[in-house]
Order: C-alpha cells, then sequence, then structure tokens
C-alpha cells in the first residue's frame, strides 16, 4: 500500500479530480495549502508599498492506494495537471504500513 | 429659513453623519483581521463622544460670541439655541464628529481604546474648536480676513492631517512596520467606505451652502468632478510607477480628490474641479510614498491623502477662487486677475492651522502619555494578539463554530 501526495496548482483540482475518478479512485484527501517551490512566491502592491508575499496557495491531494495502482495515479495527476509553467508542483510516493477502515475495523488492502 | 433651503439642509445633515461610519469602512478594510473592530470602533465612537460634548460646549466654543481667536460658554448645553439655529448647530455637529474619526487612520493597530476616547475629547476642544472657529465664525479671524474654506480644507482636512502626524511621531511605530507586511485584510470594505464617503460628501460640501441654491449645485457637482478626475489622476501614476492600477488606488484617490475639492467647492466653476482633482490624486500618490522614506507610522495614510489633499485644495484654491460663481468672494484667484492676495491668505490660513493643530495635538498626546496609568499604548503582546480581543473582547469574524 502507498500514499500518494501531490501538491498543485488549485485552479486544476477538478480536472485531477475527474481524470482519478476515471482511473477508479474512490476516495481522495484535499487540503487547502501555501507554500514556495522554485516558482518563489510574488509580489503585492498596496498605496506603492510593496509587499513580499512568499507563500504561494497551492492544493494538497492526499490519495491511498494499492502498490499496483501508483503509475496509473501518477500518470493522471501528471497529465492533468501539468501546464509546462514553473509552480506546476510535485507527487511523492510513501509505503503505507497499515490502513483501518474505522467503520468496520477492516485492515490492509481490505481497508483501502 | 425657507422651508426647500432648509429640506436641503436637513438632508445634508443625515449624508454628513453617514461619512463617519463610512470612514469606519474605509480604513477598516485596511487593517490587519485582528484589529478591524477597534479601527471601526475609533471611528463609530466619534459618533456618540463628540455628538455628546458638542452639545454641552463644543458649539458654543466655535459659534459663540464675538472674540477672534475662540468662542465662549453662552450656549453650553443648547442655551439659545433656538428655532433658528437648529439646523446649523446639527450640520455642524456632524463635522465636529468627523473631524478627530479622520486621526483614527494613523494611529491604527496600536493605541488603547481609552486613551483614544481621552484624546478626541481634549483634541475637539483644545484644537478643533478655535481653529473652526478662525475659518467660520464671522468674527474669526481667519475668515475676517477673506481666507475662503467652503466646507473644511483647512478646518478639517488640514488640521485632522497635521494632528495624525504629531500623534504618530509620539506614539511610535506599529510593532514590525515596516519589516513586517500588514496589507489590508478586505479591500471590498474599503471601496464600500470609500462610496458612502463619495456619497455622503455631496451632503457635506454642498450642504455647506445653507441653501438648495445655485452655489449648492455647484458645489455637488464640483464634488463628483473632482472625485472622479482625483481616481484618474491617482491610477495614472499608480500604473505607471508600480506597473497595476488597483482598487485600493482607485479608492485612496477618489477620497484624495474629494479632499481637495472640500475648500474649493463653491467657490470655484468651469473646468477647476477637474483640474484640483487630478493634480490632488497625482500628488497624494506620490505623499503616501513619504511616510517610508521618512520613517513616520501613518499607518492609512491620513497625512498623505488629508493633510496633503486638503493643503492642495486650500492653496489652489488661491488660483481658482471665481468671484463669478460666489460672489461672497472677497478676493478672486490669480487666475481670475486677483492677483496673489488671495493665495497669500489661503497659505496664512493653512500655516496658522498647522502650527496650532501640531503643536497643541502634541502638547495633549504627550500629557497624556504622562498622565494616564496604561499610557497610550497596549503593551506589544496585546498588540500582536489583536486589539480586537484585547481593547473590546470580541472577534471581528467569527468564520467556524466555537
Amino acid at each position: 500500500m502507498k500514499q500518494i501526495v501531490a501538491v498543485i496548482k488549485p485552479f486544476k483540482l477538478d480536472e485531477v479530480k475527474e481524470a482519478l475518478k476515471e482511473a477508479g479512485l474512490v476516495g481522495m484527501t484535499v487540503t487547502e495549502v501555501q507554500g514556495f517551490g522554485r516558482q518563489r512566491g510574488h509580489t503585492e502592491v498596496y498605496r506603492g508599498t510593496e509587499y513580499e508575499v512568499d507563500f504561494v496557495p497551492k492544493t494538497k491531494i492526499e490519495l491511498l492506494v494499492d502498490d499496483s495502482a501508483v503509475d496509473g495515479v501518477i500518470d493522471a495527476i501528471v497529465n492533468t495537471a501539468k501546464t509546462d509553467k514553473i509552480g506546476d508542483g510535485k507527487i511523492w510516493v510513501t509505503s503505507v504500513d497499515d490502513v483501518i477502515r474505522i467503520r468496520t475495523g477492516e485492515r490492509g488492502p481490505d481497508a483501502l | 429659513m425657507e422651508s426647500g433651503d432648509r429640506a436641503w439642509v436637513l438632508i445634508s445633515i443625515a449624508l454628513v453623519m453617514f461619512m463617519t461610519p463610512g470612514l469606519a469602512f474605509f480604513y477598516g478594510g485596511m487593517v490587519r483581521v485582528k484589529h478591524v473592530l477597534a479601527m471601526l470602533m475609533l471611528n463609530f465612537i466619534c459618533m456618540g463622544v463628540i455628538t455628546v460634548l458638542w452639545s454641552v460646549i463644543g458649539y458654543s466654543l466655535v459659534f459663540g460670541g464675538t472674540n477672534p481667536v475662540i468662542g465662549n460658554f453662552d450656549h453650553y448645553v443648547l442655551t439659545d439655541v433656538g428655532a433658528g439655529d437648529i439646523e446649523f448647530f446639527s450640520f455642524q455637529m456632524m463635522f465636529a464628529v468627523i473631524t478627530p474619526a479622520l486621526i483614527a487612520g494613523a494611529v491604527a493597530d496600536r493605541i488603547r481604546f481609552s486613551a483614544w476616547v481621552w484624546f478626541i475629547v481634549l483634541w475637539s476642544l483644545l484644537v478643533y474648536s478655535p481653529i473652526a472657529h478662525w475659518v467660520w465664525a464671522p468674527d474669526g479671524w481667519l475668515y475676517d480676513m477673506g481666507a475662503l474654506d467652503f466646507a473644511g480644507g483647512t478646518a478639517i482636512h488640514i488640521n485632522a492631517g497635521i494632528a495624525a502626524l504629531a500623534f504618530v511621531l509620539i506614539l511610535g511605530k506599529r510593532n514590525g512596520w515596516p519589516n513586517h507586511p500588514m496589507p489590508p485584510h478586505s479591500l471590498p470594505l474599503t471601496l464600500i467606505g470609500a462610496g458612502i464617503l463619495w456619497f455622503g460628501w455631496f451632503g457635506f460640501n454642498a450642504g455647506s451652502a445653507f441653501a438648495a441654491d445655485g452655489i449648492a449645485a455647484q458645489a455637488l457637482l464640483n464634488t463628483h468632478l473632482a472625485a472622479a478626475a482625483a481616481m484618474i489622476g491617482w491610477l495614472i501614476v499608480e500604473k505607471l510607477v508600480s506597473g497595476h492600477a488597483t482598487t485600493l488606488g482607485a479608492a485612496s484617490g477618489a477620497v484624495a480628490g474629494l479632499v481637495a475639492i472640500t475648500p474649493c467647492a463653491g467657490f470655484v466653476g468651469g473646468a477647476a474641479p477637474l483640474i484640483i482633482g487630478v493634480i490632488a490624486g497625482a500628488i497624494c500618490m506620490f505623499a503616501v510614498t513619504l511616510k517610508t522614506k521618512l520613517g513616520y507610522d501613518d499607518s492609512l495614510d491620513v497625512v498623505g491623502v488629508h493633510f496633503v489633499g486638503g493643503l492642495v485644495g486650500s492653496l489652489l484654491l488661491g488660483l481658482f477662487a471665481d468671484a463669478k460663481i460666489n460672489q461672497g468672494i472677497e478676493h478672486e484667484g490669480l487666475f481670475f486677475g486677483g492677483g496673489l492676495k488671495l493665495l497669500g491668505i489661503q497659505a496664512l490660513g493653512a500655516g496658522a492651522a498647522i502650527v496650532w493643530s501640531f503643536v497643541i495635538t502634541a502638547a495633549i498626546v504627550l500629557a497624556l502619555k504622562a498622565i494616564l496609568p496604561g499610557g497610550i499604548r497596549p503593551s506589544i503582546e496585546d498588540e500582536e494578539t489583536g486589539l480586537d480581543l484585547t481593547q473590546h473582547s470580541e472577534q471581528g469574524y467569527a468564520l467556524s463554530e466555537r
């Protein structure tokens, strides 16, 4: 079992969600986050005074998937979230020891 | 007073009253989210405290007696404020209310509420009353000299603007300014406030004619033209200097134009309000950047907009005053054959207001700082926590259930 975390541009969320549904995903967790990478932040100007805004808004998606589904999910995210411009975000994959469905107590791949 | 004139003045009183909550929103949107209620309250409290003060003694200090420098106590607690005086009393009361409220923008985010209440009482008595008397009372020395101030360029905007500077020089900077970003928390609120101000200003300026006549109509048109031209002036400069025309710039430019046309409203005509507006918008756009260069923390640019805008308007009146528009003009402006006489008088009036207001305001603030047990500033911790919570025990926005 793997956890896939993707940080993407917020306006791409709908497209990514649809692609993931098509790829067979049955659940996802989404958080509005702020941060910076190589894109850095931006500048805002109020009455002539400039403010550096380091953190730009991003959307973080967290998914739990079976090992066999990892490549398909990554392809789906990359294909839809990509704009070819700096700031498209990142995807990372980590191993998951256990997953428990709270309602039934099922564990492991059965709980995915 | 004829019934038509009275109707217009009564409506104007209500219009000017509405400017103080408008100003509260204009300022409130510009502060950070943890200080929004405190900012609204600095303005709102003026409607309570100054109204009562005006009724008890303020009106008498401005319009009582025949002394050229200050009124007297003849009209304390509405004594001898009879049937013919009520409109004037009420209209002027709204002016007295909004003038200290203007200063609130400068001291944003770092003033104890109780210190502010003491301040507006003392300031209204010791600074506003004499200056308003000089300018508007029939025996006031500036009025007598032929100085022109239709609706309060000197008595209100120059006065409040320079007082704001004196106040912040003693009060000190907001914790973290200028290195820590302090952007506005709600520009929509600021635009609502600017819109209310613009609307109310028709009463402020056109109501100052005290009649439903041609001068009132001219003042109303001039008010709108100057606000529009100043918005454009500000935005053009802003676009050239920093690359974008901003909503805050549009709101600020309009207010700068309204400030600048205030002394001129019923004294100029033709293209003059457009010229005055565009000049005020462009100059004030530069003036608000001075605070970072000079290092005084005038939080919401009361100096840059009200002092500078008021000064620009009062001095330009020395060029554009036109006796064809208003026969009450003693000396015409430079462009209408009056020579430099009026410009000199206008500069003298502005100078006198600047000196008196700056010195007495500084004295009041220093005295309060020394006398008040809690001083005039909240602790750094209270300032960082936010004045809404620490001064008023409230929060502006409850966005989730608690």
